[in-house]
């Protein structure tokens, strides 16, 4: 599976589109732990850096398991590790669209999609965790995530102004 | 803009393949930091194709399956308009715009990601996109912390320190977990 990145991004990301319950923002410490523990593609920086790639980029954020594969296996490692990503969850979309109305008021559907909460939460808080181990590095770093929290969570500000408030910020050599 | 004036009809407006093609491009490039707020707008207050009701389904239905929500979406959305063909149509909308950007910022990216003003930049952003996930996890914490006797809690604290703390693979930890937590869900009613 290590000799040739295609397909071990194949393989990766494949697999984890079948598990990433809360999408793509818990899908983050798996593909970190992929790409810089596991498979040494890149250091924390770099990752860092593509999430926020991602984040500031027009379409769903799962979109930075496009700029991972461009980083391991330029314009193939693009394609593959995003056809890895949709794939399987699209095939399952498909099937279950069209039962859908069958189970949609069964018991077991309510429950599997309430259970699943926790867990999604669980990932998210993950993330978060394992991009503040990766990035900030420092004191000033720590408080723009702890006032944007706070901002995010208590206002319903557009997410592309905090971006754009914390890469000036960045940019003044503050962080 | 006229939105929302036109009467609920019961037979909805079929889109056509080129017009799903077209409405999921535009929700894609509009949504920065997340698409369903504009594929609702779009599909449900201006096009009209589904009722909020049936927008709210199918959108419990992307939620329920493994995978990004808005991709699965898509998929949902187009099969029930136009089949297997409406699927790869929407999706390909939804996909293939911030598919190029992205390709683009990846070149741009890999020639300029060691500059210095750049990597502040993206430090900055990425302090305060860490910031939006913890919002997102206190808005989703909070219904689950109110109710007294709720496994909601300890499993998604076992969640974070399984996939945080010991770094175990995702397949493990929601192997282990899910199972668990859909036995509390299911007999909880």
């Amino acid at each position: 599976m290590n000799d040739n990145p295609l397909i071990a991004l194949a393989g990766y990301f494949a697999l984890l589109s079948l598990f990433a319950v809360g999408g793509a923002n818990a899908a983050i410490p798996e593909m970190h732990r992929i790409a810089v523990e596991v498979m040494h593609w890149m250091n924390d920086r770099q990752f860092a850096d593509m999430f926020a790639i991602a984040q500031v980029s027009p379409g769903p954020n799962i979109i930075i398991v496009t700029l991972i594969g461009y980083h391991v296996a330029g314009f193939a490692g693009a394609a593959v590790a995003t056809a890895a990503m949709c794939g399987p969850t699209c095939v399952v979309a498909f099937l279950v669209a069209r039962t859908w109305d069958r189970f949609k008021d069964a018991h077991w559907r309510i429950a599997i999609q309430a259970g699943l909460v926790p867990v999604s939460l669980g990932l998210i808080g993950a993330s978060a965790f394992v991009l503040a181990r990766s990035a900030d590095n420092n004191v000033y770093a720590g408080m723009v995530t702890a006032v944007t929290a706070i901002i995010a969570f208590a206002t319903r500000i557009n997410p592309l102004w905090i971006f754009a408030a914390g890469g000036i910020l960045g940019l003044s050599g503050w962080l | 803009m006229s939105d929302s004036t036109a009467p609920p009809s019961p037979i909805a407006i079929r889109p056509s393949l080129s017009e799903l093609f077209r409405a999921f491009a535009i929700v894609s490039i509009s949504g920065f930091g997340g698409a369903l707020p504009w594929a609702r707008r779009k599909i449900v207050e201006q096009k009209g194709w589904m009722t909020a009701q049936e927008f709210n389904e199918a959108f419990a239905l992307s939620q329920f399956l493994p995978g990004p929500n808005v991709v699965n979406f898509s998929v949902v959305f187009g099969t029930r308009f136009g089949g297997a063909a409406g699927a790869a149509v929407a999706l390909a909308g939804l996909m293939g715009p911030p598919l190029i950007i992205v390709i683009v910022l990846a070149i741009l990216y890999a020639q300029f990601g060691d500059l210095e003003a750049l990597s502040r930049v993206l430090a900055g952003i990425t302090a305060a996109a860490i910031g939006l996930l913890i919002a997102v996890v206190a808005k989703m914490a909070a219904p689950l912390f109110v109710k007294r006797w709720n496994s909601g809690p300890v499993i998604a604290i076992a969640a974070f320190i399984g996939v945080a703390i010991m770094q175990w693979p995702l397949p493990w930890v929601f192997l282990g977990l899910a199972p668990i937590s859909v036995a509390f869900a299911w007999f909880k009613r």
